[in-house]
């Protein structure tokens, strides 16, 4: 996946002196490079404080964040703002233009375009957050574990996600879920999680191995911590960031691969209303309907557009660097 | 850098067998190549079994693959259901993908470094915003949507160029299609380059060039661009697999008779053999393209040197 160029965290961690990781304890440990760490700051903030500091002065930050918002509300409950059916269809109507009542016109079986886009955001959106949820937890877990306790474990695991980045995402999809009748939101937010963990694994490997070698936790190995606490403690508040800032962008391309899936006839199925099924049955009605395809389009290039946005004020935020 | 190279195809192995391992479980395990044969209907018992046993199917899931892998390295990919060796319709589909991807890729090259240049140089000034907020749009709005918006504005409305590519897709059809394959890459491209290019641009190097009193287009074609450009090309190596892997959209939109169309195709038949090979091949083409990009590290960057 092409995020991860941008926001891997720097292999070669640059030397932190003990006073600034006293200073810092905790705080803004691995993640803040020591070129650019920020000694003139009064009083060191958490890195978690100051990316919000960056995040609350950010306007792309409450547009993407309000759009969000908005879709898992109409997600969670599309009826607030569209009172039809969306498999309620009329096939006198076929393709008709806009009518009072119908703002976006009707699809080729009659049914409503606007009923349907609205309904259509909770197959992305679940997908979205499932696969995400799903990619993150497992990929951070086996990554971070391989990161923490090297071994056998690191080497064995590190095979296994080189043998899951062999296979491009959407061709293992295609061939998976072609397989695997099923068309569900669950078979293909799994599908997701299956080829996707690796990605998120791989990064949680490169910051658990960045935090694990700083001087606080090697202070608090010292000190005769137990792993647990050390990883609890110490290491995942500081190997969380880069996580959080990948997991956001690839939300999108989730949502994103989904659609894709469900036009080639693989992911979703009818009767589930989803935007990728709406747009590759009006694909071939474009020159007759262009309304068919437009509305759910936009809608879903809308979507992940927010979902993106909101990634890269986040990785803006939490990637010093790049300031 | 010989023992690397051989370290490094050592290396591509194991990976290569999981993989590939992966997709033919997911193929022959997962899936009934048999009972697809039949369509809808119930396949007759006996005439299963022998069809099972005449394709190797009555063997274990582990013999069956490696018997499918002795026969690959004898260049044999097997019979499609319709007949039709799998090689024959590699050596139709291949050409076509390929020229399909080698259009993807200038575009990529040609506009996206050129566009991540200027922004860079010009990092927060209009043509900078500009370009960065177009490149989420691409980003955002999905391949098959632009495919089918781009096909509908130059192909049905202006007649720029034909909406559909014939079957033998010479290079001036692929123009387009070309452009759909490439554009998600291309903001990719354009972003790298230009968070790379404004990352340098304070290096000492390129303030001693200028310092030096070299023209300004030397020092940005010279020395600029030639250290900013090593991650795009790892970035653009490692895409040639997606590329030709998502060629599927962009093949089906146009009508293009490549390697997403035949997939596609076997993939709807549920016509093991193709799908399999296939795959398998552009799997090799992936791990090949990345060992590809390794190597031009250190053409690119005299500090990495492979021992």
């Amino acid at each position: 996946m092409p995020e991860t160029t941008e926001t891997t965290p720097a292999a070669t961690t640059p030397a932190t002196t003990a006073a600034d990781t006293a200073a810092t304890a905790t705080a803004a440990g691995p993640v803040t490079p020591a070129g650019t760490a920020t000694p003139e700051r009064e009083k060191a903030r958490s890195l978690w404080s100051d990316a919000w500091h960056d995040l609350s002065r950010k306007p792309m930050f409450y547009v993407s964040g309000l759009l969000i918002l908005f879709l898992v509300v109409i997600a969670i409950w599309p009826g607030a703002i569209a009172s039809g059916n969306p498999l309620a269809c009329d096939l006198s109507k076929s393709q008709m233009g806009p009518t009072s009542g119908h703002p976006f016109g009707f699809d080729t079986q009659g049914c409503d375009v606007y009923t349907r886009t609205v309904y259509g955001a909770r197959a992305s959106v679940s997908v979205g957050i499932f696969s995400t949820v799903g990619v993150a937890v497992l990929g951070s877990l086996l990554g971070g574990l391989a990161g923490f306790f090297g071994g056998w474990w690191d080497a064995v695991l590190s095979r296994i996600s080189d043998i899951f980045f062999g296979i491009p995402i959407l061709l293992g999809g295609v061939v998976f879920l072609s397989v695997v009748k099923g068309g569900t939101v669950t078979t293909v937010s799994a599908f997701m999680i299956l080829l996707g963990w690796p990605q998120i694994a791989r990064i949680a490997r490169g910051a658990v191995i960045t935090a694990k070698q700083q001087d606080y936790v090697q202070a608090a190995k010292a000190l005769g911590a137990s792993n647990t606490r050390m990883l609890l403690r110490h290491i995942a508040p500081n190997a969380l960031a880069p996580i959080i800032v990948v997991a956001t962008i690839a939300l999108g391309t989730y949502i994103s691969l989904e659609a894709t899936l469900s036009f080639l006839g693989v992911g979703l199925k009818p009767p589930a209303v989803s935007w990728g099924i709406d747009i590759s049955q009006a694909s071939d009605q474009i020159r007759n309907a262009p309304h068919m395809l437009l509305w759910p389009a936009g809608a879903l290039s809308i979507t992940v557009l927010a979902f993106i946005m909101l990634g890269d004020a986040v990785r803006d935020a939490l990637d010093p660097k790049l300031r | 850098m010989g023992r690397y190279v051989i370290r490094r195809l050592l290396q591509m192995i194991p990976v290569f067998i999981g993989s590939t391992f992966l997709i033919f479980f997911m193929v022959y395990a997962l899936g009934d190549p048999v009972a697809a044969l039949f369509g809808d209907r119930a396949p007759d018992p006996a005439t299963a079994q022998q069809i099972r046993h005449d394709l190797y199917l009555d063997h274990s899931l582990g013999a069956q693959y490696l018997h499918y892998m002795k026969n690959i390295f004898i260049g044999d990919f097997g019979t499609a259901f319709n007949g039709e060796s799998v090689t024959s319709l590699m050596g139709s589909a291949f050409p076509v993908t390929i020229r399909l991807t080698i259009v993807a890729i200038i575009f990529e090259i040609i506009i996206g470094i050129a566009l991540g240049v200027v922004t860079g140089m010009r990092r927060g000034k209009p043509v900078d915003t500009g370009v960065l907020l177009l490149t989420l749009v691409v980003i955002s709005v999905p391949t098959f949507v632009t495919g089918y918006v781009l096909q509908y504005v130059f192909g049905v409305r202006l007649k720029w160029t034909a909406p559909s590519v014939s079957p033998s897709a010479p290079f001036n059809e692929l123009i387009l299609p070309g452009l759909v394959l490439a554009l998600v890459s291309l903001a990719y491209v354009t972003r790298l380059t230009r968070t790379s290019i404004a990352e340098n641009t304070r290096a000492d190097y390129v303030r001693t060039a200028v310092a030096k009193g070299l023209p300004r287009h030397r020092v940005i074609i010279r020395h600029l661009l030639r250290n900013s450009l090593i991650p795009v090309v790892t970035f653009i190596g490692t895409d040639i697999g997606a590329l030709m892997g998502g060629a599927i959209v962009t093949e089906r939109i146009f009508n293009i008779h490549g390697v997403g169309f035949q997939l596609y195709q076997g993939i709807l038949r549920n016509n093991a053999p193709t799908v399999v090979g296939f795959v398998t091949v552009l799997v090799l083409v992936f791990l090949l393209a990345n060992l590809l990009v390794d190597l031009l590290y250190a053409v690119l960057d005299p500090r990495i040197r492979y021992a």
